[in-house]
């Protein structure tokens, strides 16, 4: 048998050229708060879908001092935040965290943290499809056009069609923002819960989409603004109830279904700030008794 | 009590070292070895390498054998490999002319110069499963083949079970004398439109630049070659029942081992890297003129690494299929539609996306959930008012 060629791989996986590439990707999406900029998506050891766009960002703004934190859905825990989290400590040695606080980088899936941001962080959304207007549109050569155009009657039909038949918009996740007054922009599937931490955040905003080979940025302080009509504000998620572990009101709460009587809870989807919150003492009515489950370290 | 959901990493290794016993099946039967899979599965390492986009079929066996034999998984491993290795510099355009044949056949004329050459074929096998395969006999030579892929006039020509009207080679061919293309032939008499000239311009690479629309025929067919098998049979058979149909012949297949040379400024001259097997497709397919011009045949064209004739067909069908425009064709199925078909050929990238429903979107239900029982709530009451005793 012939002998194999050795296989080697560079810091955070990425060769230099490729993270030059997507930081000059980057760099243009900054300047142009929420416009979609192409970039040439290299094929990442995870499949498409499953975060490649956010992680080839991460690895190309990935210092050997930065401390990295992954969520999926809110959750240190999940699976894919999981084996991503581990890619990035073999890959480039990192120091990683689950605590939203301690991190300079903040990898997610479907979730803004509840704790508030500052400066020193940046987010990297994973985002399957980045355009707001593909399921309005399936063609790109069409939605450029009307992004160029600014011409986003289609997004306004659409919400006006909802008001008409539901008597509110019906969408309740990837709710379509305007960033800095210019483009029409998807904030990736987080809840709409999630949509006014975009606006004047303090924090950078990068959105990578591998499969669909683009990024885009909401600088930080920028103006993000939900669409809605004057008549029909735009409105956020409301919980009846606090979260069952740590009594929080005003965050967003995962369901669980306990028995098969019907049975259900309603618990923190940010794990980190639930377990801060109950270090710090607080409990809910469905809190066990002692000290919380451990905030385990990998 | 609510446990919280932990140990996902846990669960992960779990699940990895379970994968790996799996993939090893039965201990007490031998390991497979990446040589049996490169020599015995050879047709399955060709497509690892043609979706792949990497030429190694070392590498190819490894990923199959690490893959457990799913195809795309393989390509998959292959292609995020590929990803990270240095590109320096574009070979020349290679020249399928001067390639040394194992397979050479036309639909279009009984015979021709350099003649028809069956080559390994399951064309003309009968599919019954061979009991004799089940056991480990030593196998018996090939008549006519030798060990090394060589193309003489003579085997050509008893391949075509018959004289060849003049040898058009010699009787040994190290280098292979040129065995002229079919379009070649009809192009002297300008029955078919000539293949497109070369502009010396470089060509695009989709993996160093992101797919952009419209897309040039060079970008369409780049994109092809590394699409997937499956994807591109269907949409070339759907030219063929009449979606977009394009009166398709196999003007002719090649198979066999072309030459790739890098010109290196340096030395000034082109130096050879090495040879890769590609199958390469001419479909010659018909065309009625404009005003302008005058009817002609026109081109399909596939190329693919290994040996996949169905693959190179299907792509052939499929780049005919998208020049609709250029040849004033209209546009009325989806094999015709370059971006619907570029956009979804990939199959690493399908995979992935389909697959991701895998993953936990279980924030994204619960802003479902409550939106549902929100709009039930509603319903519930526009009923009640309406007291039209719906008992739902």
């Amino acid at each position: 048998m012939s002998a194999m060629p050795t296989i080697t791989y560079n810091f955070g996986y990425l060769d230099e050229q490729t993270k030059r590439m997507i930081r000059r990707a980057i760099l243009k999406a900054i300047a142009i708060p929420g416009y979609q900029v192409p970039f040439a998506s290299r094929e990442m050891p995870m499949p498409y879908g499953w975060g490649t766009g956010g992680v080839q960002v991460t690895a190309a703004i990935l210092g050997p001092d930065d401390i990295l934190k992954v969520i999926d859905q809110g959750s240190d825990d999940t699976t894919n935040a999981v084996a991503i989290r581990s890619f990035f400590a073999a890959t480039a040695g990192v120091r990683t965290t689950t605590r939203t606080k301690e991190a300079t980088i903040i990898q997610t899936r479907h979730r803004v943290p509840e704790t508030k941001l500052g400066p020193e962080q940046i987010l990297v959304y994973q985002v399957p499809i980045p355009e707001p207007l593909r399921f309005l549109e399936p063609r790109e050569t069409e939605t450029r056009t009307l992004h160029a155009l600014a011409d986003y009657g289609l997004m306004h039909v659409k919400l006006y069609e909802d008001i008409a038949r539901h008597g509110h918009i019906a969408t309740t996740y990837a709710y379509p923002v305007m960033v800095a007054g210019r483009y029409v922009t998807d904030p990736s599937p987080i809840p709409k819960f999630d949509n006014p931490k975009l606006d004047d955040c303090p924090a950078l905003q990068l959105f990578g989409a591998g499969r669909e080979q683009r990024i885009y940025a909401i600088p930080p302080h920028t103006r993000v603004v939900s669409l809605d009509f004057e008549d029909h504000p735009f409105r956020v998620q409301r919980f009846d109830r606090p979260c069952a572990l740590c009594g929080a009101e005003d965050v967003y709460l995962d369901e669980v279904i306990l028995d098969d009587r019907g049975g259900r809870m309603f618990v923190c989807s940010d794990t980190d700030h639930c377990d801060q919150r109950r270090a710090a003492g607080h409990a809910g009515t469905m809190a066990p008794q002692g000290a919380p489950k451990g905030t385990s370290k990998p | 009590m609510y446990v919280a959901v932990k140990g996902g990493e846990t669960a992960i290794r779990n699940a990895h070292a379970l994968l790996a016993e799996a993939r090893r099946g039965d201990p007490a039967v031998p390991e497979i070895g990446i040589d049996q899979i490169r020599e015995q599965l050879a047709l399955a390492v060709d497509r690892v390498m043609a979706e792949g986009s990497l030429f190694d079929r070392d590498l190819a066996a490894l990923a199959l054998k690490q893959a457990r034999g799913d195809t795309i998984e393989a390509i998959f491993l292959l292609r995020a490999l590929r990803t990270t290795l240095p590109r320096f510099g574009a070979a020349l355009p290679v020249d399928t002319a001067t390639m040394t044949l194992r397979r050479r056949i036309s639909a279009t004329f009984k015979d021709l110069p350099g003649g028809q050459l069956l080559g390994p074929t399951f064309d003309y096998t009968h599919r019954l499963l061979d009991p004799a395969l089940a056991t480990q006999t030593p196998a018996a030579p090939a008549p006519a083949a030798k060990a090394t892929p060589k193309v003489s006039a003579k085997a050509a020509s008893k391949a075509a079970g018959k004289a060849a009207p003049k040898p058009p080679m010699g009787e040994t061919s190290t280098p292979a004398a040129p065995v002229p293309r079919v379009t070649d032939l009809l192009g002297d008499e300008k029955l078919i439109e000539p293949a497109p000239a070369d502009t010396g311009a470089e060509p695009p690479d989709l993996t160093r630049t992101p797919l952009a629309f419209p897309a040039d025929r060079a970008t369409r067919l780049q994109n092809l070659a590394r699409g997937d098998e499956g994807f591109l049979l269907a949409l070339g058979y759907s030219t063929q029942r009449g979606y977009a149909r394009t009166h398709p012949f196999v003007g002719e297949i090649r198979i066999g081992e072309v030459e790739v040379e890098l010109f290196v400024e340096e030395l000034g001259f082109a130096v050879p890297l090495g040879a890769v097997s590609v199958t390469e497709c001419q479909m010659v397919n018909q065309f009625h003129g404009t005003a302008e011009a005058p009817p002609q045949f026109t081109r399909g064209y596939g190329l693919v690494f290994g040996q996949s004739e169905r693959k190179a067909m299907s792509m052939a069908l499929v780049d005919r299929a998208m020049r609709w425009e250029e040849l004033g064709e209209t546009l009325s199925a989806p094999a015709q539609d370059a971006e619907f078909v570029l956009s979804h050929s990939d199959n690493v990238q399908s995979t992935g996306f389909v697959e991701h429903l895998k993953l936990p979107h279980y924030v994204d239900f619960q802003a479902e959930l409550g939106l549902v029982r929100l709009m039930r709530g509603a319903h519930a009451a526009a009923s009640d008012a309406l007291q039209d005793g719906d008992p739902e």
